[in-house]
Parts: structure tokens; C-alpha cells; sequence
């Protein structure tokens, strides 16, 4: 590979109509990397991804992976990547072994080793006992399984994951995450889309925050969190009347408010002298705030405070409720 | 899902550097999906054999007594019933190429090099396999109850020749349709159409007892000139010119099918 980068863009713009879906996106990806491209519904990942991953091509900018360009040089880049969608991109009247053999077979492989890589990643992700059932009978989770190998057969060193764990319970989640976490270890080159915070959080050494067509943030996780205040300081007040005269004083400053439980959160740097002088600016009287708590700043808190809109993540409260009863 | 490395192939594997073998032997391995999922749907298989079939049966036992062909109605009617099992198993292929389209498998084999027309090729090549199958099914069913065609081995392997050129058209016609349809049940509805075309022809009773309005598009449609020849070979009749019409039709529904299939290919995929 003659760059250092697996992905590097320049400008890419797109639009369906008049419809701007791209509107001038940089990003660079180094090589052997985790990188997630963290956004709302909407915002423009999936094209992006399609665009990397030479399915369709920008109305202008240029692209370059595994140090291709994404349109001169299709071919070579489609030899060097593999894309897993947000749709599960299997054969239901398939088994999974024939799944895989067949994406062997496409790939180059020839017969005896199409068998042989197919009957390893079966194994590898614990689908051996199924393989020899069509698709159609198994789980969401395990298709979801099936679907990540299929995007390893042949030996890719670009994985593109389009939302890989949208729609999955929590457990389905966590083998994905291991599954991630296994390639970043191999040496593959991840990048992933996400509209889940912690996942973007948990998985990726860069995070590139994309909102209407612009990446409107990119950094390391630590590097992003950072970039609000480091920390944020929960103040749980007295009653309703207390938390209105707090939300009116503190408007624009808010980076959190839970007028249910009470609480506003307001960016701090940690430190016992800036809380002080916060809780004295807030409450000079001394009534109004009952409790408060200090915590690190959540990639929440940086998406508010960087697009100056709360993240449009409709389902996943009711994820992470079934993640702790299931704990 | 207990190890954190990935499976580690040995070495890369290598696709043919020659777009032309790349793409001969992705249709290969397409082909193959194709006859595995078609022996997965064995129901929508028996349904798309059996209609015919039970149509035939019909036709030889019901109607055929009140209907004058000059020949046994069984010796007559056979052509005809072979050309609508060609319309019920393309509509199988047009379900499958919409499949492939709406859902997301297409990306991938995209993203792996693989060409449309490979995809494409691969389901008209499994559905030529199914007809074939339909084919001698149907023939055995038509010999058992009466079939006796005059046919010589030159005449058998003409109409041979003439029938895979009309399933092959019929496939490629369905692939387009496949690849125009939005839904898989769109696709399906393809199949009312192919079904349709054998009435208004030859196929089941002579034009010349149609309503008169009737017999310009009756003649003139392209599933007539299939069957005139078809009937022509086997029975040892004169064909005239209903070969080369017959021809003409298929290889024109062809080339127009696969120039189609091209064109929405790309507009589908950009």
C-alpha cells in the first residue's frame, strides 16, 4: 500500500435531487485503525460508506482506499475492502456454509479452500452447530453473525460495518463488539457507522462526528469529550419551581435537563474550586439545589454541545433498560 | 464468538486478473446459487410444474373433446402447454432478481467485483436448467396420456433449438422485469402476463375460430410463430415461414431483454 492512510476523502459531496446528503466531507483513516463515523438518522453515513466502498460515486471530491482511488481504481479497491450493510446481505435458502463457500468462490478462493475458510469462520463465530441449516431458521443475531463473516472471507484489509449492531438485543450487540474489536487486534482496518454514542465510545480510536452532510467534530473519544468541558456537574433541585428558575438562569449553558428527575447538567472542568464557584453562582441562597453529582462528559453531552441538537436515537433507552435486566 | 483474532487466511485470495474470466466464473458459482435456491423453493418449483401440467390435463379432457384440430387434441395442445410452464418458471426468476436487487446482497457482490451481469446471467442460467426440467416433465406427462409425435431427430433437435431460444428470451425479459420491479410480489405479478400470451395465440385452439378483431394480434404475437413451429417439427407439418418469425421474435426479445437489463442494472445500482 503506497499511503499510510486505508481512507482518505477530500471534499466529498453528494446529492440525491435537491437533496444534499454530502456536503464537502474530509476524513482520514490510518491504517490498522478503528474509526467511526457517528451520526444521526439522516446525516449522511450510509452514503458515505457506499461511496468509500465504490457502490456509488460522489457528485464531486475524491476518494482514496487501501490506496485506491474509489473510482479510477474500483477494481482494486473492491479486491481490498468488504461492506456489511444494514441489511443482512445473506442468502435465506442458503445454508450458512453455502453462504460462505459461495462468497469463497467469488472471492477467488478455489473449491477445497472456499470449504475450508467457510467451515473456519463458522467455527470462529460459533455458528458451526447451524451451518448446515438454511439462514431462513436462524436468528437475527446469528444472520447478523453470518453477514460480519461473509465481510471476512476473503481476507479484506478495509472492513466497512454499516451500523452493525442497529436493531440487535444486547447480547447480539456484544459479539459484534467482540467481533470489532477482534479485526482492530488482526490488524484489519475498521470503519464503522454508528448512531450509538457508546458505541462509537467503546470501539473506535477516532470518531468522526458527521451532521447534515459536515463532519462537524473528529478526534479521539478522549480528545472529543474534551471539547465540552471534560466533565459535567448534575444538579438535582429542590422542586419544579427551583428547577425552572435554574433552567431560566442557566438556558443556552444547560448541556442536560430532566425536568422529570429534576436534574440539569452544566459543563465544569472537575475541579472542587470550579464546582464551588458554580454551585455558589447557581444557588447563591443556598435553597434551590438538593444534591449534585460530577461525572465525565458522555459523547451525549459532545453532540449537543457540537451540533446543538440531542441525538435522535429513538430505540435505545429501551436497549440499555433490557441490557441491565438481562445482567 | 471466544477468539479475538480473526481467521487468518494464509494469503490472499485472487480473483482472475481478466475481467472476462473473472466474470465467466462468478456466473458459474452464480448459476449454482440459483439451482440451490430453486431446489430450497421446491414449492413455488411444483407449483410452477404441476399448473401446467394440471392445465394440460384439463384442456386434453375437459375442453379437448369440443375442440377440432384436425389431430388428437393431446398432439395439438403440447407445444402450448410447454410455453406456459417457459412463462411460470420465468416468473420465478423475475421474484429472484428483484429479491437480490431490494435486498441488500446485491452491495455486497457489488463490493466484491462481481459483475451484474454475472448475477444477472446466473438466474437466466438456473432458469433455463428449470424449464428444461418442466420440459421433459411435461413431455412425459404428454406421452403417457396419448402424445405420439412424427417427428425425425433433425426435427426434434430444431424444435429443441427453438424452444431454449424462447426460454432464454423469456428469462432475459424476466430478469429486466425483475430488475424494474420495486417488490418481489411486483415481480410475481409477471407471471399473469407470460401465462396470458399463450390464450390469444394457437396454442390451445386454432385462430380461425377466434373472433375475427381478434386474429391480427393473435397472429401477430410472438408466442404464435414459437408454437406454429413447434407444432410444425413435431408433427411433421409444413412450418413455412414461422420459423424465421419465430426466431426473429425470440432473438429480438433477447437482445432487447439484455440490453435492458444493462441499462436499469445501472440506474438501479447508482
Amino acid at each position: 500500500m503506497p499511503s499510510e492512510l486505508a481512507v482518505e476523502a477530500a471534499g466529498l459531496e453528494k446529492s440525491y435531487g435537491r437533496l444534499r446528503v454530502l456536503d464537502g466531507v474530509d476524513l482520514a483513516v490510518e491504517r490498522g485503525s478503528v474509526f467511526a463515523l457517528l451520526g444521526p438518522n439522516g446525516a449522511g453515513k450510509t452514503t458515505m460508506v457506499r461511496i468509500l466502498a465504490t457502490l456509488i460515486r460522489a457528485d464531486a471530491g475524491r476518494a482514496r482506499v487501501a490506496g485506491f482511488d474509489v473510482v479510477a481504481d474500483r477494481r482494486q479497491v473492491r479486491r481490498r475492502i468488504s461492506l456489511t450493510g444494514q441489511f443482512a446481505a445473506v442468502d435465506d435458502l442458503q445454508t450458512g456454509e453455502e453462504n460462505l463457500r459461495m462468497l469463497g468462490r467469488l472471492a477467488g478462493l478455489p473449491g477445497p479452500e472456499a470449504r475450508r475458510r467457510a467451515a473456519e469462520l463458522l467455527e470462529r463465530f460459533g455458528l458451526a452447530s447451524a451451518g448446515r441449516r438454511t439462514v431462513a431458521t436462524w436468528s437475527g443475531g446469528m444472520r447478523r453473525k453470518l453477514d460480519l463473516a461473509a465481510g471476512l472471507v476473503a481476507d479484506p484489509a478495509v472492513v466497512f460495518l454499516d451500523e452493525p449492531t442497529t436493531g440487535l438485543d444486547p447480547r447480539s450487540r456484544q459479539d459484534v463488539w467482540r467481533v470489532v474489536a477482534g479485526l482492530a487486534a488482526s490488524g484489519v482496518t475498521v470503519f464503522l457507522t454508528t448512531q450509538y454514542l457508546e458505541e462509537a465510545d467503546r470501539l473506535a480510536g477516532r470518531i468522526a462526528v458527521l451532521d447534515g452532510g459536515r463532519i462537524v467534530a473528529e478526534g479521539s473519544p478522549a480528545q472529543l469529550k474534551q471539547r465540552v468541558a471534560g466533565h459535567r456537574l448534575d444538579l438535582v433541585l429542590a422542586d419544579a419551581s427551583a428547577f425552572a428558575e435554574v433552567d431560566r438562569y442557566l438556558g443556552g449553558r444547560a448541556l442536560q435537563r430532566d425536568p422529570g428527575r429534576l436534574t440539569i447538567g452544566v459543563a465544569t472542568d472537575g475541579s472542587a474550586a470550579q464546582v464551588r464557584a458554580l454551585l455558589d453562582e447557581v444557588d447563591p441562597t443556598r435553597r434551590v439545589v438538593d444534591r449534585f453529582a460530577v461525572h465525565s462528559a458522555t459523547l451525549d453531552d459532545v453532540f449537543l454541545a457540537l451540533t446543538g441538537h440531542p441525538t435522535d436515537r429513538p430505540d435505545h433507552g429501551a436497549d440499555l433498560e433490557k441490557e441491565t435486566a438481562d445482567v | 464468538m471466544s477468539e479475538l483474532t480473526v481467521p487468518g487466511a494464509a494469503r490472499r485470495p485472487r480473483r482472475p486478473d481478466s475481467p472476462v474470466l473473472a466474470a465467466v466464473a462468478d456466473w458459474l458459482t452464480m448459476a449454482g446459487r440459483g439451482l440451490r435456491l430453486t431446489r430450497r423453493n421446491l414449492d413455488a418449483v411444483l407449483t410452477s410444474l404441476a399448473l401446467p401440467v394440471l392445465l394440460m390435463l384439463l384442456f386434453v379432457y375437459l375442453f379437448g373433446g369440443a375442440i377440432d384440430t384436425g389431430t388428437r387434441y393431446v398432439t395439438y395442445v403440447v407445444p402450448g402447454v410447454l410455453l406456459l410452464c417457459a412463462g411460470f418458471g420465468a416468473s420465478m426468476t423475475a421474484v429472484g432478481v428483484t429479491t437480490d436487487m431490494t435486498g441488500g446482497i446485491i452491495d455486497r457482490f457489488r463490493s466484491m467485483d462481481v459483475a451484474g451481469a454475472s448475477v444477472l446471467a446466473g438466474h437466466v442460467a438456473a432458469s433455463v436448467v428449470r424449464n428444461l426440467a418442466s420440459t421433459v416433465l411435461v413431455f412425459g406427462v404428454a406421452f403417457l396420456i396419448g402424445f405420439r409425435p412424427s417427428a425425425g431427430p433433425l426435427d426434434w433437435l430444431a424444435a429443441a433449438g427453438i424452444l431454449l431460444l424462447f426460454i432464454l428470451a423469456i428469462s432475459w425479459l424476466a430478469a429486466a422485469v425483475g430488475l424494474l420491479a420495486r417488490s418481489p410480489e411486483a415481480a410475481g405479478g409477471f407471471s399473469f402476463l407470460v401465462m396470458f400470451l399463450p390464450y390469444p395465440s394457437s396454442a390451445f385452439v386454432p385462430i380461425d375460430t377466434m373472433p375475427t378483431w381478434l386474429h391480427g394480434f393473435a397472429d401477430n404475437q410472438p408466442v404464435t410463430p414459437v408454437i406454429e413451429t413447434l407444432r410444425g417439427l413435431l408433427l411433421g407439418l409444413p412450418v413455412g415461414t414461422s420459423p424465421l418469425e419465430a426466431v426473429a421474435w425470440c432473438l429480438g426479445i433477447l437482445v432487447a431483454s439484455v440490453a435492458a437489463s444493462g441499462v436499469l442494472f445501472r440506474r438501479r445500482t447508482a
